[in-house]
C-alpha cells in the first residue's frame, strides 16, 4: 500500500547523506515558506491569482519568465561558485565535496543555465518586448503562451523538488547513454532530468509557433518584414530554430526515457542499441539551441547600439541576412560536438569547415555594429557598456571557436577546461550581458521606472570582472590538458590558476548580490525614477511610443509603420504621441487558469514519473488533459475594454507626457529624466 | 475576387476534382510499377520516387493552394525552409552515422 501510494518515494530520499545537500535543501524550503509567507502576510494571493498566475497578457507573462530565470540564475551562480572553491583546494586532495556530489553539481548548473536560466530568460524578454515593437495588441496565442510558461516553470520547479528529494543525475547537461541507462544509473536522477528537460523543450517548441505566427500575421499596417527592428528578426530566427531543433531533444529524451523505464534498446551497448544515435540528436538539437541563446543578444545589441548612439543601425539589410544565414548554417554543424567519436577524417573536415563558415556573418554583425557606432552620439548607458564588452570578448570567444572548429585541434583540447572556456566565452557575453542590458534597457518600460544606474555599473563591473578572471585562466589549463568535470587532480601547474578562478567566480557573487540590491533600491526610489511619459532613452521603434508602464492593450490605436525607425522618424516630423481622433472598444484574450492548471499537473506529471508513482501519473496526466480540453469548449474568451476607459487612460497619460519637461541628452541618466529625452542638436 | 461566386465555386471545385484524379493516378503508377514488373528494379525505385514528389506537389498545388502568387509567398517559403531543414537533418545523420557505421566495420 506504501508502495502504491508514494512509489519509489521513500525516507531515504530525503537529503541527510551530506552536510551540504542538507543545507541546499533547506534554503529551497526556507525560500519558499518566504515567499509563501510574505504573500500572506501582504494578503497577495488574491491580486497574485487573478493579475500573474491567470494571466494571458505577453507582457506579465514576459515579466514572470524573467522572475523565474533570475531564480534559476541564483542557484546555478552559487553552484558555479561551490564547484570553483572545490576545484580551489582539489589540488592531490578530495576537498569537500565527493565526486558523485560534485558530478550533481555541473550538471544542474549547466541544465539549469542552458534551460531555466537562458530560455526563460530570453522567451521573456521577447514576450515583453516584441508584440510591442511589432504594434501588435497580444501575441498570436495567448493562452499556448500562458502553458508554455506553465511547462517551462513546472520544469524549473521539478529542478528545485530535485534538491530536495532524491538526488540529480550525474551525466552532465547532455546526458549521454549508455551512462544514464539504468544499468550505471539506476536513481531518479535522470528522470528528474528527462522529465525537466522534457516538459521545458516541450514548452520552447509551443514558444516558437507562437512567435513565429505572432510576427508572420500581427505586424502593424505597413511594417513589412524589411521594417521591423532587428530585434524581431532575430526572434523571428529563434522561433524557427525552435520549432525545428526543439523536436529532436524531446524525442531523444523519450527514447531515453523507454530506455529507462520499458525496458527498450535504443541507446542500450547491447541488443541492438547504439549511443550515437542519441548523440546524433541531442546536437542536432544542441547547435541549433547555441544559436537560440545568441541570436537574442545579437537582436538586443542591435537595438541599444542604435538607440545609445543615436543613430540609425548602419547596414540592417546585412544584418538581417546575416542573421537569417546564421540561423541556416547553424543546422549545418552540429557534428562538431563529437568530432572524437568515430566519424571519418573527411566527414568531419566538411562539419569543420561549414563551422568556420559562420564566422563570415558573424563578422558582417560586429563590423555593422562598429559602423553604427562610427561617429554617433554614444551615450555611456548600462545596456551600451553590455554591448561594448561584449564586442571585445565575443570575438575572443569567436576566434577561440574557429580553433575548435579545426577537428586537428579539437582532439587535442576537447573534453578540457579549453572548451569550457569558450563556451562560457560566448554564453556570458553573448547571451547573459545580451539579457541583462535587455533587462536594463526594457525594465523602465515594463514598470515605469528605471534602475539604479549606479548599481548597474557596479553589477557590469563585477560581471565583467568576474568573467575574465574565471575563465581566461581556463583557456590556459585547459591547453595543459585539464579535464573538465574534474573533481580531483594531480597537475601543481594547474593549481594558481584554480585560484584566479575562484577569484572571478567570488567576483560574479557579488554581481548577483549586487543586482539584488540593485532591484531593492530602485524599487525603494521608484518615485525619483519613474518615467511615465514613457521615452526614458530617446528610443527608436514602437514600443516607446506609449506610456510606462504600457496599458494593457499597449496602443489605443495600432500604429501605421512606413519605415524601419518609424517613432523615431515620427518624432522628428513631429507627428509622434498624437492623440487618436476617436477611441475604439478594444477586445483582450480573457484571464484564463488553464496555463496555470497546467503548470502544476505538468509538474505532478513529471514528478510522479520519476518516482513511479503511477496513479499520480494517471491522475496528473488526466488534469492536464482535461483542463485543455474543457477549455476549447469555453466561447466566453473574449474581454472588452470599453472605449472609455480607454479613452481617460491615453488623455490622462497624454496630459502628464505634454507636462513632462524633456531632459538634456546629457542628463538622461540622472533622476531629472522623467520619460522624455530632448533630440540632440 | 470574382463578381460570380458561382462560378468561383466552381472552379474551385474543378481544381478539389482535378487533384484527387492526379493524386490517384500518382498512387497508381507506382503500384502498377511494383505489381506488373515491367521495369526493372531501379527503374522501378525511380518510378515511385518521382511519382511521390510529384504527388506532393499536387497535394501543395490543388489542395493546400500554395502557389506562386504574392500572397503565398510566405507559406511557399516556409515550406521550401522546412524542406531544406528536413533533408539537411535527415540526410546529415544518414551520413553520418552511415559513415560512423561503415568506419566501425
Ligand atoms: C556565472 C558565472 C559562471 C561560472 C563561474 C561557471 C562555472 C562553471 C563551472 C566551474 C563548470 C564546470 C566546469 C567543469 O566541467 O569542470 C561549468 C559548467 C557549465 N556551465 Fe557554467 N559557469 C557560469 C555561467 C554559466 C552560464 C551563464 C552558462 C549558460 C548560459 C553556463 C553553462 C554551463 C554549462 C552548459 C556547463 C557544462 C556542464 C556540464 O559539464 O555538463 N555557465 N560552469
Ligand atoms: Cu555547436
Amino acid at each position: 500500500m506504501i508502495h502504491f501510494l508514494f512509489g519509489e518515494l521513500g525516507y531515504n530520499a530525503l537529503p541527510f547523506y551530506s552536510a551540504i545537500a542538507t543545507v541546499a535543501a533547506s534554503v529551497v524550503v526556507l525560500g519558499a515558506v518566504v515567499v509563501v509567507g510574505s504573500i500572506t502576510w501582504l494578503r497577495g494571493w488574491r491580486a497574485l491569482w487573478s493579475e500573474w498566475l491567470t494571466s494571458v497578457d505577453h507582457k506579465r507573462i514576459g515579466i514572470m519568465y524573467v522572475v523565474v530565470s533570475f531564480v534559476m540564475l541564483a542557484r546555478a551562480v552559487i553552484e558555479a561558485c561551490v564547484m570553483r572553491s572545490q576545484q580551489a583546494v582539489a589540488y592531490d586532495s578530495p576537498g569537500f565535496i565527493p565526486p558523485e556530489h560534485f558530478a550533481q553539481l555541473f550538471t544542474t548548473h549547466g541544465t539549469i543555465m542552458i534551460f531555466f536560466m537562458a530560455m526563460p530568460f530570453l522567451i521573456g524578454i521577447y514576450n515583453f518586448a516584441m508584440p510591442l515593437q511589432l504594434g501588435a495588441r497580444d501575441v498570436s496565442f495567448p493562452v499556448m503562451n500562458s502553458i508554455s510558461l506553465g511547462l517551462t516553470s513546472a520544469g524549473a520547479v521539478l529542478m528545485m523538488i530535485s534538491l530536495c528529494l532524491g538526488k540529480f543525475s550525474t551525466g552532465g547537461w547532455t546526458g549521454y547513454p549508455p551512462y544514464t541507462e539504468l544499468s550505471f544509473s539506476p536513481g531518479v536522477g535522470v528522470d528528474y532530468w528527462i522529465w525537466a528537460l522534457t516538459l521545458s523543450s516541450l514548452g520552447n517548441t509551443m514558444t516558437g509557433i507562437n512567435f513565429a505566427v505572432t510576427i508572420y500575421k500581427k505586424r502593424a499596417p505597413g511594417m513589412t518584414l524589411f521594417r521591423m527592428p532587428l530585434f524581431c528578426w532575430t526572434a523571428l530566427c529563434i522561433s524557427i530554430l525552435m520549432i525545428f531543433a526543439m523536436p529532436p531533444l524531446t524525442v531523444a529524451t523519450l527514447m531515453l526515457a523507454m530506455d529507462r523505464y520499458l525496458d527498450m534498446h535504443f541507446f542500450t551497448n547491447a541488443l541492438g542499441g547504439n549511443m550515437m544515435n542519441y548523440v546524433n540528436m541531442f546536437w542536432l538539437f544542441g547547435h541549433p539551441e547555441v544559436y537560440i541563446l545568441i541570436l537574442p543578444a545579437f537582436g538586443v545589441y542591435s537595438e541599444t547600439i542604435a538607440t545609445f548612439s543615436n543613430k540609425r543601425l548602419y547596414g540592417y539589410t546585412s544584418l538581417v541576412w546575416a542573421t537569417v544565414s546564421i540561423a541556416v548554417l547553424s543546422f549545418t554543424v552540429w557534428l562538431h560536438h563529437f568530432f572524437t567519436m568515430g566519424q571519418d577524417g573527411s566527414v568531419n573536415a566538411v562539419f569543420g569547415i561549414a563551422t568556420m563558415l559562420i564566422a563570415i556573418p558573424t563578422g558582417v554583425k560586429v563590423y555593422d555594429w562598429l559602423l553604427t557606432m562610427f561617429r554617433g552620439r554614444i551615450r555611456l548607458s548600462v545596456p551600451m557598456l553590455y554591448a561594448s564588452a561584449f564586442m571585445i570578448l565575443f570575438v575572443v570567444g569567436g576566434a577561440t571557436g574557429v580553433m575548435l572548429a579545426n577537428p586537428g585541434f579539437d582532439y587535442q583540447v576537447h573534453n578540457t577546461l579549453f572548451l569550457v572556456a569558450h563556451f562560457h566565452n560566448m554564453l556570458i557575453p553573448g547571451l547573459l550581458f545580451g539579457m541583462l542590458s535587455a533587462y536594463h534597457y526594457w525594465f523602465p518600460k515594463a514598470f515605469g521606472f528605471r534602475l539604479n544606474e549606479v548599481w548597474g555599473r557596479i553589477i557590469f563591473a563585477c560581471w565583467t570582472g568576474g568573467f575574465l578572471l574565471a575563465f581566461m585562466p581556463l583557456y590556459i589549463v585547459g591547453a595543459l590538458g585539464m579535464p573538465r568535470r574534474s573533481q580531483e587532480f594531480f597537475e601543481a601547474v594547474y593549481q594558481p590558476y584554480m585560484y584566479v578562478a575562484l577569484a572571478g567566480a567570488a567576483l560574479v557573487f557579488c554581481a548577483l548580490a549586487s543586482m539584488a540590491i540593485q532591484l531593492w533600491t530602485s524599487i525603494r526610489n521608484r518615485d525619483s525614477l519613474r518615467v511615465f511619459a514613457g521615452d526614458p532613452w530617446n528610443g527608436r521603434t514602437l514600443e516607446w511610443s506609449i506610456a510606462a508602464p504600457p496599458p494593457e492593450y499597449n496602443f489605443a490605436r495600432i500604429p501605421k509603420v512606413d519605415s524601419v525607425d518609424a517613432f523615431y522618424q515620427a518624432k522628428q516630423q513631429r507627428t509622434a504621441w498624437r492623440a487618436p481622433d476617436e477611441y475604439f472598444d478594444i477586445p483582450l484574450p480573457a484571464n484564463s487558469p488553464v496555463g496555470f492548471l497546467c503548470c502544476v499537473s505538468g509538474g505532478a506529471f513529471g514528478f510522479a514519473l520519476t518516482w513511479h508513482i503511477w496513479w499520480a501519473v494517471v491522475v496528473s496526466a488526466l488534469v492536464f488533459f482535461g483542463s485543455i480540453v474543457l477549455r476549447s469548449f469555453n466561447r466566453d474568451t473574449m474581454r472588452i475594454v470599453p472605449s472609455g476607459e480607454v479613452q481617460e487612460t491615453e488623455e490622462n497619460w497624454l496630459l502628464a507626457l505634454s507636462e513632462t519637461p524633456p531632459v538634456a541628452n546629457e542628463a538622461m541618466f540622472t533622476t531629472a529624466n522623467r520619460g522624455l529625452v530632448r533630440e540632440p542638436v | 475576387m470574382s463578381a460570380d461566386p458561382r462560378r468561383e465555386r466552381r472552379q474551385e471545385l474543378h481544381g478539389y476534382i482535378a487533384g484527387l484524379c492526379l493524386a490517384l493516378i500518382l498512387s497508381a503508377i507506382p503500384f502498377a510499377a511494383v505489381m506488373t514488373g515491367a521495369l526493372p528494379r531501379a527503374g522501378i525505385v525511380w518510378t515511385i520516387a518521382i511519382a511521390a514528389l510529384c504527388q506532393v506537389m499536387v497535394h501543395f498545388r490543388l489542395f493546400l493552394h500554395i502557389d506562386l502568387s504574392r500572397s503565398h509567398r510566405d507559406d511557399l517559403q516556409l515550406i521550401l525552409f522546412s524542406l531544406l531543414i528536413v533533408v539537411l537533418m535527415v540526410g546529415g545523420t544518414l551520413w553520418v552515422l552511415g559513415n560512423q557505421r561503415a568506419m566501425m566495420g
